[in-house]
């Protein structure tokens, strides 16, 4: 099935099986490997991707539905190599150690600050409850999430 | 962990939809909504349907409108929706509680209530809510319309009256009674994860009395479902953790729990009987007057 996508600003033209997730196609189709895949069930939150401005999960969402979408991936969020201060926050905070759960967290807590940039501790906890960091980072990650809302709340889009 | 192979149907109308659905739910086709039960159920070779008819592309069904006495709640609307008040007052607050206790972020801005209560999942939140404050749903064919009254919606669990070529496109939740309070309690070791109990309760203060008591339970039983004898017993009596407790207590004798391997049927009746208690306490101090979900 023939679907066009806006990915990360570019626009994407791709015929698709229509069993086809967004994360695989994005992966396979477009060599973005940076949106991670493990449970492939909706439970460990590797996979989220920004699908309209809207957090979803990759594996839970067919690629033909993203037709005619604006899709972001954490290859998205910064542009010229510079890190968002999302981003930043997470490095000054160590709020990363392997790295296998940090793109899906990234664009979780990136949709999530866009929408509310006053968004309090207890409800950034209740929100990464939905991705599984076998690190045991999470108390960092709520560190960087907490500073970085000041960049959201400054307005614009901070991943630009 | 890959969905098998299907064909993928995109309606944009109601009735087109309808036609699909009469031409091809024989053979096991399946609507998609929000995927956020289907696409899994697929990917774990749990559910294989030939066809999928994708509703997604039609307009108008992501309607949230407030009707006389009750919620029109299109097939389109997601949990995320409700995520702040759909409408003023407490209804709205109770609803906007609700939805956070659904699944992760990530899931509620695609999974819809219409699609929980097809699904009819023992431990969907929205079950809950419909059976304890009483809602209709209406389901459209090609043959016609009908409503049917959440009492004799659900046939076990994730089984309902539900027609395969029958499209839910609608659910009339009831709008509480005036002046009524809330209270929901919702347990699960991880949040977001499916409730291993949970309970709904509300009532109204009339000179000191409850009235209109209503308490539900989910994720106990197959089905979720009001306890009349807990709320016979709290009727008419002036509220606090005593009365709490003691018609709470009641609901360990009246329930049927489901088991598994990791939560025993006794496990789930002591739940249920906690799960209502801390409702009734959360509704309490959502009385009028009080900081919480009250007028």
């Amino acid at each position: 099935m023939k679907i066009a996508l806006t990915v990360n600003g570019r626009p994407a033209a791709l015929d698709v099986a229509p069993r086809t997730t967004l994360a695989d196609c994005l992966r396979h189709a477009l060599g973005l490997t940076g949106t991670h895949l493990a449970c492939e069930h909706g439970v460990c939150g590797a996979c989220t991707v920004i699908v309209d401005g809207a957090a979803v999960r990759g594996c839970l969402t067919l690629a033909v539905q993203a037709d005619g979408a604006e899709v972001t991936t954490v290859e998205g969020l910064a542009g010229d190599g510079a890190l968002t201060p999302l981003q930043e926050a997470f490095r000054r905070h160590h709020a990363l150690q392997c790295g296998f759960c940090t793109a899906g967290i990234l664009t979780t807590l990136h949709a999530l600050l866009t929408e509310n940039p006053d968004v309090e501790a207890c409800e950034i906890r209740e929100v990464l409850s939905g991705n599984i960091c076998r690190c045991t980072g999470y108390i960092p990650i709520v560190e960087a999430a907490l500073e970085a809302r000041a960049a959201y709340r400054r307005g614009g889009d901070p991943a630009q | 962990m890959k969905a098998p192979p299907f064909t993928l149907h995109r309606p944009a109308t109601v009735d087109e939809a309808a036609g699909l659905l009469a031409a091809l739910a024989d053979e096991g086709a399946l609507v998609l909504a929000g995927g956020q039960s289907l696409v899994p159920m697929m990917a774990l070779r749990l559910a294989y349907p030939p066809d999928l008819i994708d509703i997604n592309g039609i307009a108008g069904l992501d309607r949230i409108e407030l009707s006389g006495d009750h919620l029109a709640i299109g097939a389109l609307a997601r949990h995320h929706d409700f995520r702040r008040s759909v409408v003023p007052g407490p209804f709205g607050a109770l609803l906007a509680r609700i939805s956070h206790e659904i699944a992760h972020y990530p899931i509620r801005t695609r999974g819809t209530f219409c699609g929980s209560l097809a699904h009819a999942d023992p431990a969907s939140e929205w079950c809950l809510t419909a059976a304890t404050l009483g809602a209709e749903m209406v389901l459209r064919s090609q043959a016609g319309e009908r409503a049917v009254p959440v009492a004799d919606w659900f046939e076990g669990a994730m089984a309902t009256v539900r027609e395969p070529e029958e499209l839910l496109v609608e659910v009339r939740l009831s709008r509480p009674a005036e002046g009524s309070a809330w209270g929901f309690y919702e347990f699960n070791r991880r949040a977001g994860d499916f409730a291993i109990g949970a309970a709904l309760a509300g009532y109204r203060l009339e000179g000191g009395a409850m009235r209109d008591v209503h308490v539900g339970i989910g994720a106990i039983e197959e089905v979720p479902r009001r306890l009349g004898e807990v709320e016979a017993a709290l009727e008419g009596q002036p509220p606090g953790p005593e009365a709490f407790r003691t018609a709470a207590r009641i609901a360990a004798g009246a329930v049927e729990p489901l088991e598994d391997f990791a939560t025993p049927a006794d496990y789930r009746r002591d739940l249920a009987v906690t799960a209502i208690e801390r409702a009734l306490a959360e509704a309490a101090l959502a009385q009028p007057g009080q900081r919480g979900m009250a007028a």
